[in-house]
């Protein structure tokens, strides 16, 4: 895939870095905030999406970089089930998906358990995985083309 | 608390998971892990059969009610929730050994795998979730699945056949959503039991708006008669550890089992939902065998004739939901309903079998074109005799297992006055009889086969013929349901279940 000229290639070297930023933000203010690890993670592949539209990229580099972004993916989705999981284990009570993390004052930023992890975990995977569809689209286009 | 009720769901989601992460470093690692989370939930299963009575439910995170009003996610296991884990985990177990020989012919095996225990995943999630939300949640993990299932083999026919069940079961899903978001509207509230007790004095016409759009939706799911045509497409085009899996466990977990639950235990009976309910099966019975019977496909005619199975299993249901609502013999509903429950068990484990049989002869010969085959009672023995077995149990042979359960419903059908049914159903058996000779005649017998004799055919792998001969003793095991001291066991909890239809709200709002 081609990139764009220079100007755009430098106004997305200056802007993604703060969109990814801006994504983190909310994956980790989940739970004080509207959004959380679902927009985040959204809001964090479009950082990856606008590098790949502005600058280009050779199609062994995609390749790879999906490769990497699957594993992420499973990583987290698996991480975020044994959180859970994690529930039903420490805590005395046996209970699936149990909060068992020390809740902390209302209104800070590490507060609400194990709420934040998981949100984290969840911007994780939804990160991924756009970014998966989209290379896995780029890649197709590309493949077509040759 | 059962708190080993999550269990069903974590099992297999966190095998499928753990898989896709651990088979970059290890090859063959899918090929280990599924068959003993397979296993697993059989074991699972049949410890809450055999050591657990009543019903056991689970708040997930522990939520306990606020005034009496359940704000957790239920996950609820009582004898009907046994009895559909008990046939998911057992075909289940039985086409995942099948599969790990069938398997060798693709390029992406671990994904089969994968995808697979999702599949699981999502029934029994449906299956013993309590609440509405969370059955279209696990329904669509199990549908999305299988759509992709389906596709498995990316040829052309498989694309077209998951392309037109990819619709309609998203129109299906839709449906069903947008009826959720309508009850959740009326009574604020997702949980079965909770629902139960705030519309079981009304007899609105939002009810019944509200029913019919559910019977379209799962009736989709389930390939009931107006909603069908999917599924012989689906059906045959899909790997045949798949179709077995579709065809003998899916369209019951997420369509038949959705239904039966939510017109038993959340909406209050009404006789115009049982009529309803009723005449489709029927139907569905009678047109699936007659467009059966001229199929050359085979995967085509088992998957027509799983719509026209399905029908006696709804009209076993049904005529005990018509016998409750009209006031009459509560031992007639119950041996009705037992009849029904019982050819779902049947149906599940003989049409399973049927399927692995025509895997078995496609991975061999290549085809599965009737008129191309013949010959094979030679080459494969095996193949041969399990699927004589099978075919004798779906037209109601005595004594494999199809019999016992078809007498069931024709004597519940007659006793409780319902002579044309009673008739249709004989009718249809004796139809499917003859779709079934014309099965055994041009795929083993009809000539010598010497062509097979040159093409080197011989009978198919360990891992695949032991689990057809399981299945096969099955389909005869089966039979012993019969004996009220194994049908106390297995059967009659599923059936107080829907029999006593309050039941299952007091319980759970109580606890």
């Amino acid at each position: 895939m081609k990139g764009m000229t220079i100007i755009v290639k430098k106004i997305t070297q200056l802007v993604a870095p703060i969109i990814f930023l801006f994504g983190f933000y909310i994956v980790i203010h989940g739970h004080l905030s509207p959004g959380g690890g679902f927009a985040g993670g959204v809001i964090m592949a479009g950082a990856i999406i606008l590098q790949i539209l502005a600058n280009g990229n050779i199609l062994n580099n995609l390749l790879q970089e999906e490769h990497g972004m699957e594993l992420l993916e499973s990583v987290a989705i698996f991480l975020f089930m044994l959180i859970a999981v994690l529930g039903l284990l420490v805590s005395g009570t046996a209970i699936f998906f149990q909060n068992f993390v020390n809740k902390g004052v209302w209104g800070n930023l590490l507060s609400a358990g194990f709420i934040p992890i998981e949100n984290i975990v969840v911007g994780a995977e939804v990160f991924a995985a756009i970014s998966t569809i989209f290379i896995a689209m780029v890649v197709y286009n590309d493949e077509v083309k040759k | 608390m059962n708190s080993l009720i999550p269990l069903f769901v974590i099992i297999p989601l966190g095998s499928a998971f753990l898989m896709v992460i651990l088979e970059r470093f290890l090859k063959n690692i899918c090929k280990v892990i599924t068959p003993f989370a397979l296993l697993s939930l059989l074991i699972l299963t049949l410890h809450f059969i055999l050591r657990v009575e009543d019903t056991q439910i689970y708040k997930v995170g522990g939520f306990e009610p606020v005034n009496g009003i359940p704000i957790a996610i239920y996950m609820v296991i009582d004898g009907l929730s046994k009895f559909v884990l008990l046939i998911i985990s057992l075909v289940g177990f039985f086409s995942i050994l099948y599969s790990l020989s069938y398997t060798n012919q693709y390029t992406s095996e671990n994904k089969f795998y994968v995808l697979f225990s999702l599949l699981i995943a999502g029934m029994n999630g449906v299956v013993i979730s309590g609440d509405i939300f969370n059955i279209y949640v696990f329904l669509e993990i199990a549908a999305i699945a299988s759509y992709a299932l389906v596709a498995f083999g990316v040829e052309k026919q498989q694309l077209e056949a998951t392309f037109k069940y990819q619709i309609l079961g998203g129109i299906a899903s839709m449906i069903i959503l947008m009826t959720i978001g309508l009850i959740y509207w009326n009574t604020g509230t997702l949980n079965i039991a909770d629902i139960y007790t705030q519309i079981s004095n009304q007899n609105s016409l939002f009810l019944k708006f509200v029913s019919l759009l559910f019977v379209a939706g799962f009736g989709l799911k389930a390939a009931i008669f107006p909603f069908h045509s999917w599924l012989p497409d689906a059906h045959s085009s899909a790997p045949s550890p798949i179709s077995a899996m579709l065809s003998g466990v899916l369209i019951k977990a997420i369509g038949i089992y959705v239904v039966f639950r939510l017109f038993f235990n959340m909406f209050p009976l009404s006789h115009e939902i049982a009529m309803t309910i009723t005449v489709l099966g029927t139907i569905s019975m009678i047109v699936g065998v007659l467009l059966a019977i001229g199929q050359w496909d085979l995967k085509r005619l088992l998957a027509y004739h799983s719509i026209s199975q399905m029908g006696y299993v709804i009209i076993g249901v049904g005529i005990g939901m018509l016998v409750i609502v009209t006031g009459g013999d509560k031992k007639i509903a119950a041996l009705s309903i037992a009849g029904g429950l019982f050819h779902m068990i049947n149906h599940s484990v003989f049409k399973g079998l049927l399927f692995l049989n025509a895997g078995a002869i496609e991975y061999r010969t290549g085809t599965r074109n009737l008129q191309r085959l013949g010959g094979l009672a030679k080459f494969m023995p095996i193949t041969s005799s399990t699927s004589f077995i099978a075919s004798m149990s779906i037209s109601g042979i005595p004594p494999f297992n199809g019999f016992f359960s078809k007498v069931l419903i024709i004597v519940a059908a007659v006793r409780a006055g319902y002579n044309w049914i009673a008739f249709f159903a004989v009718f249809v058996s004796v139809i499917t009889l003859a779709s079934f000779t014309k099965v055994q005649k041009y795929a083993f017998h009809n000539n010598d086969g010497n062509k097979w004799l040159k093409k080197n055919i011989k009978e198919v792998p360990f891992s695949m013929s032991f689990s057809m001969i399981i299945m096969a003793l099955l389909c005869l095991g089966l039979s012993f349901f019969i004996v009220p001291e194994v049908r106390d066991i297995f059967l009659n909890p599923a059936v107080q279940i829907l029999v006593d239809t309050m039941e299952y709200s007091t319980k759970i709002v109580g606890m």
